[in-house]
């Protein structure tokens, strides 16, 4: 064990904030909303308390927390901002901007349910509204998930293959509130992981160049390719980074976070805090003889490449989001990519409690091809949507 | 033109109208602001006129945001600076829509927190990037693309909103006087801290007149009183020697008005009505002058 660690009780906020200070990152600004409130607030304490020299700018918004990252930047400084729900979709504009201009910021979105009505509990419509901007989006499950993943994004983000903004999401209140414990990593450790920032196309007044300048289509189509040549890229990055931080801190990370899923016939497919209840709905099930498993996947964009693991079992995937007109984001993104149909039970949407004897029942209920609403009468023996129809 | 520098920043290739007087504007603030200098342009004339990527016209770092980001991106690049200890000059560059209208809360976020930066307003009184639509600085009575029978409401009088955040420089100016904008821009990035510049610039397709009269009609706007130029440093207004004078002889107002076409369809009681808002905003920039000398006075006594 080394001495330099230290254990503590953390929220997943705290996990954040701690992160984002130990990655010595040189700019932050953000602007409250709950359920992502410790994360600035706990950041600022830092900045006043002189324990961190980051420059805090407390933006009027969060399309200005976003806009002052952008700025802060492309001037060569490692910038971060934290935000959720309605915030993330009022900084829509510019997170396109981030992405677009290749700027490597780090986000930490607290998922979040969208209004009306007002709802500030945990729901992926945020972030998955916002999956085709060009970030790589991260989802994680545990206090320590949190830290850790938040430390390696800043070195994905960064690495010149990538050069791309990173969200790291975790469940409003089920993740941001609760107290897990944390080991946070000695500075040296984090500093030999994560390189100095730099970047190639910073602005400088000794060589002017014009930055977002009008673009023709020809240009424009090699810029927007070069988004996904990087962002599949970004594949052998994050595979690198997460190898790597295994060796230095001991823990390891993956494309998805597997539970018992090597002889599964069913496999419990979900994002967030969900993974973690799926976990003791398997081994429920496993006592009565289902043979389940939970895979649990941590990266949304880019999209892993799964199917292997899926092909010969029942798929059972939660989606605590929905695109309303077609279906649940993760269970349709994973028939696009496989073929694959599955039993998608939409739950948890606005902070609906889902147990994990609810997603055992999920498994005993399965229908494969059919969607339920958990907690709608209505769709119970699956509700059948004719794509067709659409 | 004497002590202005002869360097240029803006090459001969930049895509702007004929007789643009923002293009002309922002070539004696970069002469006054010198090669260090980053520029953050939001949507607006300068964001098409600099030219088609990879090339630009423009021999400092542009960089283009999107249209309500700009007095918040400037933010960001201040306080890396702050933190790397760049002397870099940050410059906002905007025009009205992007500055009164749907830029206006970065802005006031910006100026409340002290940022380090000097955002400029060129003031050409509507959407002039997309065809000429109304904006929250167009004039009373003046035709626009989705004003066609003339405005019925006010220009925003900005540079109150921005006083009531009591920085340490502010200033308007014109382009028809680019020895006034030079001093300007050299004295307001002299000074730390939040400085806002407010430049009428006259917009030949805009404001419908024939492209050689930019000058002429910027001098009539400040010669009738329509624009009025000074400086507001730490609160005490000074009012600039061609304000003075159109105060004690003013110019009438239908010589600014009558060349352009977009007041073709003003009526009396309108042309009224825009008379008062002079005189009473004359009045005021007046009276707050003179009690700020008074003031001076009284301190140096």
């Amino acid at each position: 064990m080394n001495e330099n660690k230290h254990t503590t009780l953390s929220t997943g906020n705290n996990a954040v904030a701690t992160a984002v200070r130990d990655a010595k990152v040189q700019v932050v600004a953000a602007y409250p909303i709950t359920p992502q409130t410790e994360v600035v607030e706990q950041i600022a304490n830092f900045c006043e308390n002189g324990i961190f020299d980051a420059k805090y700018i407390p933006v009027e918004s969060e399309h200005s927390a976003m806009a002052a990252c952008i700025g802060a930047s492309i001037m060569g400084t490692r910038a971060f901002t934290a935000t959720s729900s309605h915030g993330l979709l009022y900084m829509h504009e510019m997170i396109n901007w981030a992405a677009g201009a290749r700027l490597p910021i780090v986000m930490a979105n607290i998922n979040r349910a969208l209004g009306p009505g007002w709802n500030i509990w945990a729901d992926h419509s945020d972030a998955l509204q916002t999956r085709d901007t060009g970030w790589l989006q991260v989802y994680v499950s545990t206090v320590q998930e949190a830290y850790d993943t938040t430390l390696m994004a800043f070195r994905i983000a960064e690495d010149q293959r990538v050069y791309l903004p990173v969200m790291i999401n975790l469940d409003g209140f089920a993740l941001s509130h609760i107290n897990q414990l944390l080991t946070t990593e000695p500075i040296e450790k984090i500093q030999a992981f994560i390189p100095p920032y730099h970047l190639d196309h910073a602005i400088d007044p000794n060589n002017p160049r014009g930055y977002g300048t009008m673009t023709a289509a020809d240009q424009f189509v090699q810029i927007r390719y070069d988004i996904e040549r990087s962002m599949r890229a970004s594949c052998a990055v994050i595979e690198e980074a997460e190898q790597e931080f295994a060796k230095a801190c001991g823990r390891t990370y993956s494309w998805t976070d597997e539970y018992l899923c090597d002889d599964a016939e069913i496999l419990i497919i979900s994002m967030g805090t969900l993974g973690k209840e799926a976990e003791v709905a398997v081994d429920i099930l496993r006592e009565e003889g289902v043979k389940a498993g939970s895979m649990r996947l941590r990266w949304f964009r880019p999209f892993p490449d799964i199917q292997s693991r899926l092909v010969g079992r029942d798929l059972v995937v939660i989606d605590r989001d929905y695109s309303f007109g077609y279906g649940g984001i993760i269970a349709s993104s994973i028939r696009a990519k496989t073929g694959l149909e599955s039993y998608n039970v939409i739950a948890g949407l606005g902070g609906q409690e889902v147990t994990y004897l609810d997603i055992a029942s999920f498994v005993r209920e399965r229908k494969i091809g059919k969607e339920v609403w958990f907690g709608i009468e209505e769709t119970k023996n699956g509700y059948e949507i004719s794509r067709s129809d659409i | 033109m004497s002590g202005i520098p002869t360097t240029e920043y803006l090459k001969k290739c930049t895509s702007s109208c004929p007789g643009c007087s923002a293009t002309l504007i922002l070539r004696y603030v970069l002469k006054a602001a010198g090669p260090d200098t980053i520029l953050v342009v939001p949507a607006c004339c300068t964001s098409v006129l600099q030219g088609v990527y990879p090339n630009t016209s423009f021999d400092v770092p542009v960089y283009n945001v999107a249209f309500a980001s700009a007095a918040a991106v400037a933010s960001g690049v201040a306080a890396a600076c702050e933190y790397t200890g760049k002397k870099t000059n940050i410059i906002a560059f905007a025009g009205d829509g992007g500055t009164v209208d749907i830029g206006i809360q970065a802005l006031s976020g910006a100026l409340e927190r002290d940022t380090n930066f000097l955002y400029i307003c060129y003031d050409n009184e509507a959407y002039g990037n997309t065809g000429m639509q109304r904006s929250g600085s167009t004039p009373h009575g003046a035709i626009t693309t989705t004003t066609p029978t003339g405005k019925r409401h006010f220009k925003k009088d900005l540079d109150r909103i921005v006083s009531a955040h009591n920085i340490p420089y502010m200033a308007t100016s014109c382009a028809a006087y680019p020895k006034d904008i030079y001093t300007k821009v050299q004295k307001a990035l002299s000074i730390k801290g939040p400085k806002f510049m407010h430049i009428l610039t006259p917009c030949p397709p805009g404001w419908r007149y024939s492209s050689e009269k930019s000058i002429e009609l910027g001098k009539l706007a400040v010669k009738t009183g329509i624009w009025a130029m000074y400086e507001r440093e730490n609160g005490k207004l000074k009012l600039s020697s061609q304000t003075i004078a159109a105060i004690r002889k003013p110019l009438p107002i239908e010589d600014y008005m009558s060349p352009q076409g977009r007041f073709k369809g003003l009526d009396p009681s309108q042309l009224t009505k825009t008379k008062q808002e002079i005189q009473f905003n004359l009045r005021r920039l007046e009276r707050e002058a003179r009690e700020a000398d008074e003031d001076g006075a009284e301190e140096g006594a």
